[in-house]
């Protein structure tokens, strides 16, 4: 319990301690920011923060503190999700130009290993006469997942909030799931993974990491993030928006900068899932490359840089 | 039948146990050098990860799983010889019994260990016995293979206890270690009217329970792939596919092995032209019936080609592995056919050749069974490197799997060594009975 379990700890305690100052500075209208415990001493570097009435205020440094760490999650909590959440994502093919900022975000957040991706963007072409497109594909988060059948250790597993993750302490390595995944979205760790700032942490289901050698992995929906009321990587990290994520419970999905009720974008614009025939019902929802925001062929520059 | 004139005694002293001779020693010698170079291929793998191996992402079952396939598929000639043709009354069998059973547990037990070669985390294999979860078509499999294992060990066992007695019976012939192993195996055994009885009601018991585990193991197997949604292998044709040419491996497997076994210890009078004739008969009716669902496996897609079946169909027809293809369809199918159909062709020599090509045709048959559909996934393979893409094993995948079918030939050879392969107190019965 003492290891931190999760991998973006410095990140989030900047993202904590800034909402800390904030609130501290909205409520103690008269001075911005006291510190209660007197010993501090202020360290003279001021750092620019933006109170609640919309004016920038400065505090010194010394003065934020981290907020205390989430509390631990327990596996048994990690398979059994988020209470009353239901997520889904929507990917809008007429935003996608291949820039690949989803790809290399999620890489480096899960420590993927070089080479590999959880996320991947297919030039795609339906048929002979018709028009080529960019569509990235994640993990579906089937509600009938192939891969979570199959298994034979429940290292893979299906949980209430939709989403399918991997327990990779428990995973034996078969690869049975790569094989019935019809979306080929599962990758394996066939050595042992790079090591980064992740690689002495406690391992945790939800944020995948540290990666374990011998073992499966794929795109989890980044539950760490959502957790703590955020989006997965790939949604902040996509310049055009193509992302979009949110909770089917509450009919809503955004993209950070736009948010749309997730019925009605889907009517609208003409939603789909892929390979509905196989009858996998995935949680991804595409909407089709229609009225799009860039010609295809400015995607073909980054596919050049693909070739290892 | 030349066996008419044997006496009690002349059957025990050909068919006891005999030492290596110079080429028994060179073929052991042999198959371990080439199992201690799997073994170190395996402690590679073990340290390194399976990154040793040229299994990627796509490419993610390689020869490992065709080469457990194999073995499970050689390991059903066992109930075949044994049980099917001893529940339909047929004694021509009898000296063959042995040796099919004794393929069958060698080869059951190197399939379980190349499934777990092929784990990324072989140390957590009891995880399949602490959380493992009845949907999984690999739970099945390791409670029919389990359950095949057991069966085919009493198997072999029960009749053997009767020759154990024989053994016991000729210290003299064998080192003082072996007749400690003997009279451990079979020393309670002492060949009463009761016992016997006993005894044949077991093994009419187990012949009849093994056939439908030998049709659940294979079948089973089969359902590794076919439960998935890939070209090639989302068939429904898959459990008797599986399952035929399972037996027709195994048939071809112990056509090699009675000659080898003829040859070896100069057993003309028991392994005779007559068995080669019969066994030819049989393993041609197999050959026609594996070819049978070939040609649904194939024929049907192919006439439809469906979008994700038409680049795996065409692969296989004209492409990369077309070569590989037409040699399983013609060395593993019809050229043996058109060798045993003859009454010539069903002489030894031929159909040692024959059946050899049945073995080595169903090993790549396995091989394309396994990789090539893999290769063909829904979506593109994209954004990965240019060795995804493409599959051939690695040396150290080649080691372990050689390893393991010699491993596999070095457990026959032991037995061999040690206990008689053709069943001598049932050959005297039978001798007995023909006077």
């Amino acid at each position: 319990m003492s290891i931190d379990n999760t991998t973006s700890k410095s990140r989030r305690e900047f993202i904590a301690a800034g909402l800390l100052a904030g609130l501290a500075a909205g409520c103690a209208s008269k001075s911005p920011f006291t510190p209660n415990d007197e010993s501090v001493k202020a360290s003279g570097e001021m750092v620019k923060l933006l109170s609640v009435d919309g004016e920038i205020i400065e505090v010194d440094k010394a003065f934020l503190k981290p907020v205390p760490d989430l509390p631990h999650v327990s596996n048994a909590e990690e398979r059994k999700g988020i209470g009353g959440k239901s997520f889904v994502m929507v990917i809008d093919l007429s935003r996608c130009k291949n820039l690949r900022k989803c790809q290399s975000a999620c890489n480096h957040m899960h420590n993927v290993h070089p080479g590999q991706n959880w996320i991947k963007v297919h030039s795609m072409q339906d048929g002979e006469h018709e028009a080529p497109y960019w569509e990235p594909t994640t993990c579906m988060h089937c509600d009938e997942p192939p891969c979570v059948k199959v298994c034979p250790v429940d290292a893979t597993f299906k949980r209430q909030d939709g989403i399918v993750l991997i327990d990779n302490n428990r995973c034996i390595g078969c690869r049975f799931c790569m094989a019935a995944c019809p979306y080929s979205t599962r990758v394996f760790n066939w050595e042992a993974p790079v090591p980064d700032s992740s690689s002495n942490k406690e391992y945790s289901c939800e944020t995948s990491l540290p990666q374990k050698k011998g073992t499966v992995s794929k795109c989890d929906f980044c539950p760490d993030m959502t957790r703590m009321g955020m989006l997965p990587h790939c949604v902040s990290a996509c310049p055009n928006g193509v992302f979009f994520f949110g909770d089917m419970n509450e009919d809503s999905v955004t993209n950070g900068s736009e948010t749309f009720r997730f019925s009605e974008l889907v009517k609208d614009k003409g939603g789909y899932r892929l390979m509905e025939d196989l009858g996998t019902h995935p949680r991804v929802y595409y909407l089709p490359p229609v009225n799009r925001n860039f010609p295809y062929e400015n995607g073909l520059e980054n596919e050049q840089k693909e070739d290892y | 039948m030349d066996s008419l004139i044997l006496s009690r005694e002349k059957i025990t002293s050909d068919l006891l146990p005999q030492r290596f001779n110079r080429a028994g020693i060179i073929w052991t010698g042999t198959l371990i050098i080439i199992c201690i170079i799997g073994a170190y291929a395996y402690y590679r793998q073990l340290t390194r990860g399976l990154v040793v191996t040229n299994m990627r992402d796509y490419v993610s079952w390689g020869i490992y799983i065709s080469n457990f396939v194999f073995f499970v598929a050689i390991s059903l000639v066992g109930s075949l010889i044994t049980a099917v043709l001893r529940l339909a009354n047929v004694h021509w069998s009898t000296p063959l019994t042995r040796i099919a059973e004794i393929i069958a547990v060698s080869a059951i037990v190197f399939a379980s260990i190349i499934i777990i070669v092929d784990m990324g985390r072989p140390e957590r294999f009891l995880n399949l016995f602490i959380h493992g979860r009845l949907q999984s078509p690999i739970i099945w499999d390791v409670v029919v293979i389990g359950t095949y294992f057991f069966i085919s060990l009493l198997l072999l066992y029960f009749p053997l206890l009767p020759d154990l007695k024989i053994l016991i019976n000729n210290k003299d012939r064998s080192p003082k270690w072996l007749n400690r192993v003997y009279r451990f195996m079979g020393s309670f055994w002492k060949g009463t009217k009761e016992q016997f009885k006993i005894s044949d009601k077991a093994i009419t018991i187990l012949c009849i329970t093994i056939i439908p585990v030998a049709f659940a193991i294979h079948t089973v197997t089969s359902w590794l792939f076919a439960t998935t949604y890939r070209p090639g292998w989302d068939s429904t044709n898959f459990g008797a596919y599986f399952i035929s040419g399972a037996f027709l491996v195994g048939a071809g497997a112990v056509v090699v092995a009675m000659y080898i076994f003829r040859k070896a210890y100069h057993l003309e009078k028991y392994i005779t032209d007559f068995h080669f004739e019969k066994m030819g008969r049989i393993v041609v009716m197999l050959a026609l019936l594996y070819l049978y669902f070939n040609i649904n496996e194939y024929l049907i897609p192919a006439f439809k080609m469906k979008k994700p079946e038409e680049s795996h169909l065409t692969n296989l027809f004209a492409g990369e592995f077309a070569p590989l293809f037409w040699f399983a369809i013609l060395v593993g199918m019809i050229i043996p056919i058109g060798i045993m159909l003859f009454r010539k062709g069903r002489r030894p020599l031929p159909m040692f050749i024959a059946g050899v090509m049945v073995v080595v045709g169903a090993w790549f048959k396995r091989y394309l069974i396994v990789t090539p559909t893999l290769l063909h996934p829904f979506l593109p393979m994209d954004n990965v490197p240019e060795s995804f893409r493409h599959y051939f094993p690695s040396w150290e995948e080649w080691a372990i799997a050689m390893g393991s079918l010699a491993g596999a030939l070095l457990v026959i050879t032991f037995f061999a060594r040690i206990f008689p392969i053709i069943p001598i107190h049932e050959t005297i019965v039978d001798d007995e009975k023909n006077v």
